[in-house]
């Protein structure tokens, strides 16, 4: 579907609102929306919502040679999805150049930070490793997809575990989560990207810019920062010349901010991990708020079907007997088979105009018939090799043309008719074909 | 049908249990559909948009429509519908392409398509866990959807699934281990009006007996889920 372009008039209201320090959901420059994080049942999995930008991820792991140039180490790998339910505007085949822009984005930011230890991926040196497989979703596009994918990445990765491997010599025991307890991976630090949306040739800036706000901006600045104060990634986009100080004041800006977002993800993963250990219930049903008009629950119900059997007998009773299915199938040659006749031929017109060539020549219809005959694989040279009538036989190759220009087709068609005329002709096109010229 | 008739029946039918649904989890042999719940409108983009839940599988939609179609895509006289389904983890594969197929031909079957000609009708579904039931729970989750969208339609639909054990037990909206375990699994796509069969899809060995069988168990448990759509709906629309 096509996007709704933005109007110029509205364009101009948060131009102008924006140089007033004025943004229209009422944020400070500097405040990002209600960051809430839920957790599925299974681990690794998580939905984040920043404002109403909403993320989905999950994590899965599996075994794998590794990479031969890094043979004990793990293998990482993210995809972000934008789903055709976040925009309008994201079809398939359109939105290459911002999910291309958005995926390398989370990969600079998570893999080339190392901050998952790849080594302790490793099981068996060159023959086995885990790789780590983190699927993200976009389900809802308000702005600022950047940040709360890369939230979404790094907290699914920390609420993951992995199953739990033992290696004792040559013997590798992968264990099941009944078995024992899966492991967590092995995080160094959360690497998060913070934006920064410039307007007005970068006179003006905003932090967490929404959607309507994404689309007047000159230019975008991710900084993606741990709460070590450690830059991990930095990307200026959109041809705005910044300042030296302006880059300093984002990044002590991003520094406060990384600061309040790790924490909020620390004590998210801590209340599940409580949830989880005193047995209570988890999972996304559980963090549908009740109070809200537009959710309901409903409790596990028993269903009566104490009398299905009774209704089950009533309508076979009922029911006609199913018709008599007629399937003769007929034999051709061990491997192939033939049930029921073909469709009734729609080629009529096609059959005049291809009588008189096929007198001259017979080539159009060797090439018909090979298409065809493919699948028997019986190869014609076989057959024209020999100067006598062939040996009819139950089987399809008779059929064959011979590429001779000789009275042999001729000879066989009409054996062929002669031989076949009880049994169901399973290529009808060809076959009335060969019935006319006899006839002729 | 007297209890001679039943005798005579237990040899070559499946049995089936009720128990009163006391337990927590897991659940016994009994037929008992699992806890429901569903969140309407949680996304601002899409038109429509639910996300609905079946203990622990869940699976949220989205609804765009009636919208701009492409010219190629277009119908004369009525909407063209889309169904996309994306799995949690990995590309989408043949399995998602055959589901897509399943859920577009029912509502297809209830969407009133002539009331909006040359538009596009597209439903997205994204797989948020799955423990067993996706299907019903897409059918489901994309019913509520379409309500929420305001798409004219002539009847609601609703998904189950029933299972067949290796003896002949039947089970409603099992899990993925009871899926794993189980000889056959039936889907079945009921309408609202009159529990009449908008599709089915099976997997596994069984006779027309359990066939019929499971069909009218899950009639029986249709009723509780537009119980649950029903109720839903009116706590939406409901002005206290």
């Amino acid at each position: 579907m096509k996007e709704t372009p933005l109007s110029n008039c509205e364009r101009r209201f948060l131009l102008r609102a924006i140089a007033e320090k004025k943004r229209l959901d009422g944020r400070q420059t500097y405040d990002y929306r209600n960051i809430k994080i839920s957790f599925g049942t299974d681990y690794g999995c998580c939905i984040v919502e920043l404002g109403k930008t909403r993320v989905l991820g999950q994590v899965s792991c599996e075994l794998v040679s590794p990479k031969l140039n890094r043979a004990t180490e793990g293998i990482l790998f993210f995809n972000l999805e934008l789903s055709q339910m976040a925009a309008p505007a994201f079809e398939p085949g359109r939105q290459s150049d911002l999910l291309v822009k958005l995926n390398r984005l989370l990969e600079r930011c998570l893999r080339n930070s190392k901050c998952i230890d790849t080594e302790s991926l490793c099981v068996v040196a060159g023959e086995k490793v885990w790789q780590i497989r983190v699927d993200l979703h976009l389900l809802n596009h308000d702005g600022n997809i950047i940040d709360a994918a890369s939230i979404a990445a790094i907290v699914a990765l920390c609420h993951f575990r992995r199953p739990d491997v033992s290696v004792q010599g040559d013997e590798v025991t992968l264990y099941t989560p009944e078995e024992r307890d899966p492991v967590p991976l092995s995080i160094h630090h959360m690497p998060i990207c913070v934006s920064f949306a410039f307007f007005q040739q970068g006179t003006y800036l905003l932090v967490d810019p929404n959607e309507r706000e994404e689309h007047v901006m000159d230019g975008l600045l991710v900084i993606a920062m741990n709460k070590h104060r450690e830059i991990c990634t930095i990307q200026s986009s959109g041809g705005i010349m910044l300042l030296k100080d302006q880059v300093l004041r984002c990044s002590k800006i991003a520094g406060v901010k990384v600061a309040e977002i790790t924490e909020l993800i620390q004590k998210a993963l801590e209340n599940d991990q409580k949830v989880r250990k005193e047995g209570g219930k988890f999972g996304f049903a559980e963090s549908i708020a009740n109070q809200r008009i537009t959710a309901f629950k409903m409790e596990k119900a028993p269903i009566d079907t104490s009398d299905v059997e009774e209704k089950a007998e009533e309508i076979i009773a009922e029911a006609e007997p199913p018709s008599e299915v007629v399937s003769k199938p007929v034999l051709w040659t061990p491997g192939t088979a033939q049930i029921g006749e073909g469709v009734e031929n729609s080629w009529g017109d096609l059959e005049d105009s291809e009588k008189e060539d096929e007198d001259e020549g017979g080539s159009d219809e060797a090439i018909i018939l090979d298409s065809i005959k493919m699948d028997t694989g019986v190869d014609i040279s076989d057959i024209g090799s020999q100067d006598a009538p062939i040996v009819l036989s139950d089987s399809e190759e008779e059929e064959m043309i011979i590429l001779e220009p000789d009275k042999n087709p001729k000879k066989i068609r009409t054996h062929t008719i002669s031989a076949k005329q009880e049994k169901a002709p399973s290529k009808k096109p060809v076959k009335k074909r060969k019935k006319k010229r006899a006839a002729n | 049908m007297g209890p001679g008739v039943m005798e005579g029946v237990m040899h070559a039918d499946p049995k089936i249990h009720t128990e009163p649904g006391t337990e927590s989890s897991p659940r016994g042999p009994g037929c008992s559909l699992r806890h429901l719940a569903c969140e309407q409108n949680l996304l601002s983009r899409p038109d429509g948009s639910a996300s609905f839940m079946q203990g622990d599988t869940s699976v949220l939609a989205g609804v765009y429509g009636p919208a701009e179609v492409k010219v190629s895509k277009e119908i004369f006289n009525k909407a063209t519908l889309e169904v996309i389904l994306r799995p949690k983890i990995g590309l989408p594969g043949v399995a998602e392409k055959s589901r897509e197929r399943l859920i577009r031909n029912t509502c297809e079957a209830v969407v009133l398509g002539v009331l909006h000609p040359r538009t596009s009708i597209t439903v997205v579904l994204q797989v948020v866990s799955d423990a067993g039931s996706l299907l019903a729970c897409c059918l489901n989750a994309a019913c509520m959807a379409l309500v929420d969208a305001g798409v004219p339609m002539q009847a609601l639909f609703c998904g189950v699934t029933c299972a067949l054990d290796s003896d002949g037990t039947l089970v409603l909206d099992p899990t993925v281990k009871q899926e794993k375990e189980a000889r056959a699994v039936l889907t079945f796509a009921l309408d609202s009006v009159d529990r009449k069969l908008l599709m089915s899809s099976t997997k596994g060995l069984y006779s027309d007996a359990e066939l019929q069988q499971c069909l009218a168990a899950a009639q029986a448990a249709s009723h509780h889920v537009f119980r649950f759509y029903r109720e839903s709906l009116q706590r939406r629309y409901s002005k206290s």
